[in-house]
């Protein structure tokens, strides 16, 4: 029997996968960000309307690891990263599987300014030369990157604004199919400014109460990272989680506990930034991969 | 009935009392938005395409398809004919209906013909099909790296990437379902 093709062809790829993740631990170590390793594991996560859960012997598989890493943060710990397999039932596609790796990071007394900035430093740490070429098409890295706000995006691109869009119920795929395609074309894009209702664990603007401190970065037309400033009002927070938690119910959708001892211990987190950011899809752009398939050895469908 | 999540490159479902096949498939989801599944659809009947995106909650009839055992006789003008064992009825599909199958067809063959009512529309082949290598680049002494690949056509006129190890006139395995190239067979 001679070996298997279809994980032997992908060598070159998971040699440079390691490398970029080795670059990747070098940059947060160096900047003074403290690597955990959280259980993957956990009772309940934070409810999602849009995002199911896999269950496990009457617990779950973490949907992120946001809920541990900001425990720690109220625990006092400033700087943190952890880079982790994380689960989402049922989504599989070009670019998803339904376990995948995320690099997550938070950064106490900090805002979603200061990771904005810092997505810019870590692409530029990932390739030196500033120009990277994915699927034909050539992107500039050099900071400072376009930034978007999502009204901003929708005035140029879509034929309804946010708010018609939202009273629709088409925001996401308006979003999806009018927008996404525009955004980080030639250069990255941080896409921010959410509606404050499609930002469950962000803080709203300080002076706009309608919008979230909420990004998410583009490059090619993949989103690639989503970030928030992060809500640490408990009342809020909890008013959010029950909203979410009742709309999944209204679905018809499994109920998931609500997480207690994140919220007990949200009053002690100081104010900070966090963002999670989609390994796989970085690694398919630093290696001109047009599928999530090619950078993982091995896909649901090869188990 | 069938949900979003039984969506997938050759699922089967009724749309307007007509049997359609999914041809290309993407699950994209924004943020954390709603799951979109965008599908190219196939008319199984009319073989005509078009683009549909569904949205998470939807549900599906799946279509209302029997299946035939047939066996594959030869390829003429009038498209490819197929003949049942036992009654030694035939069956005749067009090219388009057929698709890359097309590719994977060897005399003989024992196929399953799917039927809608009385009316032959597709087929479903067995998941794997063993055809020769009628040309390939010749193996670079020197070049063992088990994971290079080149392109390469098999009998049948189809191209695939295969090892670099893989040289003209040797039989290899094709997954029919994904079109790629998945081991040598020994002879």
């Amino acid at each position: 029997m001679e070996g298997n093709w279809a994980l032997a062809r992908k060598r070159r790829t998971l040699e440079q996968r390691a490398r970029i993740v080795q670059t990747i631990r070098a940059f947060f170590m160096e900047r003074g960000y403290l690597e955990v390793e959280t259980p993957h594991r956990i009772p309940g996560n934070a409810p999602e309307c849009h995002i199911d859960p896999v269950g496990s012997d009457g617990w779950f598989l973490h949907t992120s690891p946001e809920l541990c890493m900001k425990r720690l943060l109220a625990a006092g710990y400033p700087r943190l990263f952890q880079i982790c397999r994380c689960w989402r039932s049922d989504e599989r596609g070009g670019r998803h599987l339904p376990e995948f790796t995320m690099l997550e990071w938070y950064a106490a007394d900090r805002d979603y300014h200061f990771l904005m900035e810092e997505c810019e430093a870590l692409l530029t740490t990932l390739v030196p030369s500033g120009t990277l070429t994915w699927q034909g098409e050539t992107l500039h890295l050099a900071p400072p990157w376009e930034r978007l706000t999502v009204a901003e995006a929708f005035a140029r691109h879509a034929d309804l604004s946010v708010a018609e869009a939202l009273a629709a119920d088409r925001f996401d795929e308006v979003l999806t199919e009018k927008v996404e395609p525009h955004l980080g074309r030639q250069r990255p894009t941080l896409l921010y400014e959410y509606p404050a209702t499609l930002a469950a664990l962000a803080r709203r603007h300080p002076r706009r109460p309608d919008v979230a401190e909420r990004f998410e970065l583009y490059l090619a037309g993949l989103e690639l990272a989503n970030a928030f400033s992060e809500l640490t009002d408990v009342t809020e927070q909890r008013a959010r989680f029950r909203a979410d938690e009742a709309a999944r119910r209204a679905a018809g959708k499994r109920p998931v506990p609500e997480p207690e001892k994140f919220l007990e211990e949200l009053s002690a987190m100081p104010p900070a930034a966090g963002i999670a950011l989609g390994l796989d899809r970085l690694v398919m752009l630093l290696t001109d991969a047009a599928t999530i398939d090619e950078v993982v050895a091995f896909t649901p469908e090869l188990l | 009935m069938l949900t979003c999540s039984d969506l997938r490159k050759g699922t089967k479902l009724m749309i307007d009392g007509e049997p359609h096949v999914i041809v290309q498939f993407d699950f994209t989801k924004p943020g954390k938005g709603q799951a979109l599944y965008k599908c190219k659809l196939r008319n199984m009947i009319t073989g005509s395409l078009f683009d549909r995106t569904y949205r998470s909650g939807e549900s599906f009839e799946p279509a209302a398809l029997s299946e035939r055992e047939m066996q594959y006789l030869y390829q003429d003008e009038s498209g490819y004919v197929f003949m049942d064992q036992k009654s030694f009825e035939q069956v005749t599909l067009s090219e388009e209906a057929l698709g890359d199958q097309k590719y994977f067809l060897i005399d003989n063959m024992e196929v399953k013909i799917l039927m809608f009512g009385e009316r032959a529309i597709g087929i479903t082949l067995p998941n794997f099909v063993n055809l020769r290598v009628t040309s390939a680049d010749p193996w670079v002494k020197g070049d063992t790296a088990a994971g290079n690949n080149k392109p390469a056509t098999v009998e049948t006129g189809y191209n695939l990437q295969v090892p670099s190890f893989v040289e003209e006139g040797i039989l290899i395995q094709i997954d029919t379902r994904s079109g790629e190239y998945v081991t040598r067979v020994k002879e």
